[in-house]
């Protein structure tokens, strides 16, 4: 919101974003999010590879981070699925734009990054009707208005093998914690090698049916790794993801002790008369990259 | 880790019938490559007794969807994708005469049943690697469903394309047995 406060006020309390550098910034995140590995997921590959108990476990994983090199310096996309685009902008209340258009700035630079970078087109036109938009949009925009004066722009691109694996689920209240846990297992446990292990993993509890299953997806494009703030759900995070360690799925499915490289939970007060729960699980490719104007 | 087995398709029943869990092959030569929307057309030609256009049988059908190959490449990125998506069509095009399918990911009893049933078998390729193993596949065309984009039928010469058997022609199983194994293992750790 704009206060009126001297002579011109509209000016005095908002920042002027460019709409064209919303796409840019869109354009170049995507460019490098589905060929350039994210360092800390890298240096989770390589910690994996050594703890890993199994040998062809620890034989994946290495090729995983050969694998992540070779896109790189060859400027292929790592994985071929390069995903339906999810874009998540936390904007500052201050913030106005130059020019309308905000969306449509978004899909152009979804468009280009696919169209510049190879990246292949990945959206079916219609979930019936079948066909392909030809371009990969329309993005999945979710805007969350926030105090201040910056704009943050968060965008994944979410390959569908991982997708497809993950589950929502509104338990009663008298599940407690050992039932959202239970429900954590049984997602990855099910997802099995479908979802491309090493996985990882994020999870919501609270909210309703809709903000569940979206903080899941918050969750999960958290910096990796990074413990949530309150102790007591940063413990679930560690404990849990231990359990889910101890599931035998391992790299590919085939076995071993690494299933999954991180698990982030996200809560939010629910209804008095639910549980909602969910996980979104993500593949190794885990492609997310973000940028502040 | 076992002696690779070197696979030249077209394969023989006798070629089929020796693979099992766990081995180690390696592919040159041809695969074909289709994924949901290709197999969709392809069992509906079989359902009406019609060709398929191109002889399948003995060969080896890769669920890929590639990237776009940028100038100079034969292929973009082209790893495997989910199989279970497939396993609506699977068992037809086994019944039809494929004798092997790469994939990534676990397939429903009925395609495991089906692997016995026609003397096939099901491997996987390592998901993810779609970089590293679009450096094995030397030449790329669309054979049939241009309309499809990605999702057409592809025909891939190959050399040494790298998969593990995951389920060979007894029945058998290399994530349940995997799994079984390391659960048991890290259960007791």
């Amino acid at each position: 919101m704009s206060f009126t406060t001297g002579s011109d006020p509209e000016v005095e309390c908002v920042r002027v974003i460019s709409v064209d550098r919303v796409r840019e910034t869109v354009r170049d995140l995507y460019k490098e999010a589905c060929v350039v590995i994210n360092p800390e997921l890298k240096a989770a590959f390589a910690k994996a590879a050594k703890e890993e108990p199994s040998p062809q476990g620890r034989e994946i994983l290495t090729m995983l981070v050969d694998n992540a090199e070779l896109a790189q310096r060859e400027n292929l996309p790592m994985c071929q699925d390069t995903g339906i685009a999810v874009v998540f902008l936390e904007m500052g209340e201050e913030v106005r734009f130059d020019k309308p258009g905000l969306l449509d700035a978004i899909n152009q630079g979804v468009r280009e990054a696919w169209k510049e970078q190879y990246l292949r087109a990945s959206l079916a036109k219609d979930p019936l009707r079948r066909g392909n938009t030809g371009d990969n949009t329309p993005a999945i925009v979710h805007l969350d208005l926030v105090p201040g004066d910056h704009l943050k722009i968060v965008v994944g691109a979410k390959g569908t093998g991982a997708e497809n694996m993950s589950k929502t689920k509104i338990m009663s209240p008298s599940a407690g914690v050992e039932g959202a846990k239970q429900f954590l297992l049984e997602t990855v446990k099910a997802a099995g090698p479908n979802a491309c292990p090493p996985l990882v993993l994020g999870m919501g509890v609270g909210g309703n049916f809709e903000e569940v299953t979206l903080l899941a997806k918050k969750a999960l494009y958290r910096p990796l790794g990074t413990a949530n703030p309150d102790p007591y759900y940063a413990n679930l995070e560690k404990e849990w993801l231990a359990a889910v360690n101890r599931l035998g799925v391992g790299p590919q499915g085939l076995g071993g002790g690494t299933t999954a490289l991180a698990l982030h939970i996200e809560a939010k007060p629910c209804h008095i008369g639910a549980l909602p729960v969910a996980v979104n699980i993500d593949c190794h490719a885990h492609r997310h990259k973000e940028a502040i104007l | 880790m076992s002696d690779v087995i070197r696979l030249r398709p077209p394969l023989s029943d006798a070629d089929v019938v020796g693979l099992k869990v766990g081995d180690r092959v390696s592919i040159t030569g041809v695969l074909y490559g289709a994924r949901d929307a290709a197999h969709k057309k392809m069992v509906d030609l079989l359902d009406q007794g019609k060709p398929l256009p191109v002889e399948l049988r003995g060969h080896i059908l890769y669920y890929v969807g590639p990237t776009p190959a940028p100038p100079g490449r034969p292929i973009g990125s082209a790893g495997p994708t989910t199989s279970l998506r497939m396993d609506a069509y699977a068992p037809r095009m086994y019944e039809y005469g494929v004798k092997a399918t790469i994939g990534k990911g676990n397939r429903s009893p009925a395609v495991i049943d089906s692997l016995v049933k026609n003397q096939a078998v099901y491997l996987i390729a390592v998901g993810g690697l779609g970089a590293t193993l679009a450096q094995r596949i030397k030449s790329a065309k669309v054979i049939a469903y241009p309309e499809l984009g990605t999702e057409a039928l592809w025909e891939f010469q190959v050399e040494d394309f790298p998969a593990i058997v995951a389920n060979d022609a007894r029945g058998r199983d290399v994530f349940k047995e995997g799994q079984d194994v390391w659960a048991k293992k890290l259960a007791v750790a």
